[in-house]
């Protein structure tokens, strides 16, 4: 292993270095690039029969991904998330969710990471997109470290699989024992007087904010659910029962991300108040990563102040 | 060239499937019959003169594989992967009958002999270019071969897939264009042409030659001879008449989606000898 994973690792060097870890090992791993080489590390020099770039042609990698499935083979696609979910969306319903295929969907450069770039690379709807596909699984790491052990995890899995990243900046590395397992859902800190569930870089934010409110003598429960589908419903649910009052927080817009996810548990199975942050349903803009998060309203400080809101009402 | 007691059985056998297909069309009240009707006598001759594999184990892993990249046309690959061995031919008698029936309106890999689920345009073909990549990564000797609408050219992933498989070098893969020259709403021409398509084809990288696509002769030979230039993929493109076979539907834009009534069933089986339904 090239990199230490209790370290600030970007979530992209972490699945460049994963990929070639356990790509190699695997001879059914393909890596297909689209114009995008760079996101798969030393695998494209170490397995060039393995590695295929198509160009500028998310449509037909996706394709050929499902070929590739079709054939035995576990394929990577990679390339910006935007790209990759959106203008190829109908190859991965009809080509590779339908069919259940082994295909691993990597989106990069999420969210804010694609800070200046702007509306046009920022994919802040890919999570509602990927989830609403019958077969498809979702996962939004926290840090280097979930990204590695997913990537590890996605190897042998079966059925698609989306993993939403960010870009090359280093990602705050979340310190915590719990396992990394697909559909399980990590409790980072424990607390009765309410839950933050969070999933990618808004975990941090939430450990964050529940560190200050534990100052305050408000006992946050944060749960990091870097499985968004299938998501794991018994935390949820034991949440709901034990802390009454559920806070979102994602970099992603509120409509049909993880504050959906959550939101569509608690309705049916345990009706409490949940409260969902993220990008209100607009585009990004283009600026500075912190100026965004601060600018869309998602810092640790914006967090503290809708637990105190969400601690005043009343009905839960 | 097929000698004379070949070329008068498999004329005989690719009417058959013809037959079976108007059949099929008129029981369940829908399909569409003309876009099947003209890719009749490619499917024929692939299925029967060209490639391998085993009815019995259709996921021999030797085999090689056909993308009906117009999944719209199926009802003719139903009914040659019936006469080949894949299912009983009685099977045919679901096709569109019932809820969650293994013969849809487009092909679905749940039924032995489809390689894909195809039906949107633009994709089968996209897959068999993936596919053959892997062949080329495995050192294995099996073929890939997609039938595409003309109108599907209209694709922009179709000429995606051209590029990539081109600069992959894969030879091992075919394409049969079926030039009907009619698309669901009109003559291809007059809703967004593609002319000149073999020179399109040509300067993407691939080989290409353009034969009748009812000529069982030109259609063997064509397949044959592949690749047409070492390193390079493959293109047919077979100039066919939409409907053939039917004359009520043949080189009809209305027929693109459409099954005989029960009336005109009546005037078909008069003139071809149908039989019962």
């Amino acid at each position: 292993m090239g990199v230490d994973l209790k370290s600030d690792i970007s979530t992209r060097a972490a699945f460049s270095n994963a990929i070639t870890e356990f790509g190699l090992k695997d001879e059914r791993v393909f890596t297909i690039a689209a114009d995008s080489e760079s996101r798969f590390g030393a695998f494209i020099k170490e397995a060039p029969t393995r590695a295929i770039n198509v160009g500028i042609a998310e449509q037909n990698a996706m394709s050929i991904a499902a070929g590739m499935a079709f054939c035995g083979k576990v394929p990577f696609v990679s390339t910006y998330a935007t790209f990759l979910t959106m203008r190829a969306c109908e190859q991965i319903r009809t080509d590779i969710a339908f069919a259940n295929l082994n295909v691993r969907i990597v989106g990069t450069n999420t969210g804010f990471s694609s800070d200046l770039l702007g509306f046009t690379h920022q994919a802040l709807e890919d999570i509602g997109l990927m989830r609403a596909l019958p077969n498809m699984t979702v996962l939004v790491p926290a840090d280097g470290e979930e990204t590695y052990r997913l990537v590890e995890a996605l190897i042998n899995y079966e059925g698609p699989a989306y993993l939403r990243i960010r870009g090359t900046s280093k990602e705050p590395h979340i310190h915590s024992e719990e396992r990394i397992e697909i559909g399980k859902a990590r409790r980072l800190r424990a607390g009765n007087d309410l839950t933050i569930i969070a999933c990618g870089r808004m975990v941090q934010e939430a450990l964050k904010a529940a560190d200050q409110l534990a100052l305050e003598g408000v006992k946050a429960r944060v749960l990091g659910v870097h499985t968004v589908k299938p998501i794991d419903q018994e935390a949820i649910l034991e949440a709901a029962a034990e802390t009454k009052r559920i806070l979102t927080v994602e970099e992603h817009n509120i409509i049909g991300g993880l504050g959906s996810a959550v939101a569509e548990v608690t309705s049916e199975y345990k009706p409490i108040i949940v409260k969902r942050m993220g990008i209100k349903d607009r585009f990004g803009v283009p600026g500075k990563e912190k100026e965004l998060f601060e600018y869309f309203g998602l810092t640790s400080e914006h967090i503290v102040g809708e637990v105190r809101k969400l601690l005043e009402m009343e009905g839960s | 060239m097929l000698t004379d007691g070949e070329l008068n059985k498999l004329t005989h056998e690719a009417a058959e499937v013809r037959k079976e297909a108007i059949k099929m069309a008129t029981r369940a009240g829908t399909g569409h019959l003309g876009p099947a009707l003209s890719i009749a006598d490619i499917l024929w001759i692939l299925y029967s003169r060209v490639m391998k594999y085993h009815p019995q184990d259709p996921s021999w892993p030797e085999r090689d594989r056909l993308l009906l990249s117009k999944g719209h046309g199926c009802i003719s690959l139903y009914v040659t992967l019936a006469k080949k061995g894949f299912f009983e031919e009685e099977l045919l008698k679901s096709y569109c009958a019932k809820v969650d029936t293994l013969l849809g309106g487009h092909p679905e890999r749940k039924l032995p002999g489809i390689e894909a689920n195809t039906g949107s345009l633009g994709h089968g073909f996209n897959i068999g270019v993936g596919m053959s990549m892997v062949a080329k990564a495995e050192q294995k000797n099996y073929k890939v071969f997609t039938i595409l609408g003309d109108g599907e050219n209209q694709e922009g992933s179709i000429w995606e897939g051209a590029m990539s498989a081109a600069h992959y070098q894969l030879d091992n893969l075919v394409a049969i264009v079926d030039r009907n020259n009619l698309q669901v709403s009109n003559f291809v021409n007059k809703v967004m042409g593609i002319e000149p398509l073999a020179e399109k084809w040509s300067s993407f990288g691939w080989g290409v030659k353009v034969i009748d696509g009812h000529d069982l002769n030109q259609l063997d030979e064509a397949f044959k001879s592949v690749p047409f230039i070492e390193g390079k993929p493959s293109v047919i493109i077979a100039n066919t008449v939409k409907g053939k076979g039917l004359p009520m539907a043949e080189n009809k834009v209305e027929w693109h989606h459409k099954a005989p009534s029960l009336q005109e069933y009546q005037e078909i089986d008069k003139e071809l000898g149908l039989g019962d339904l």
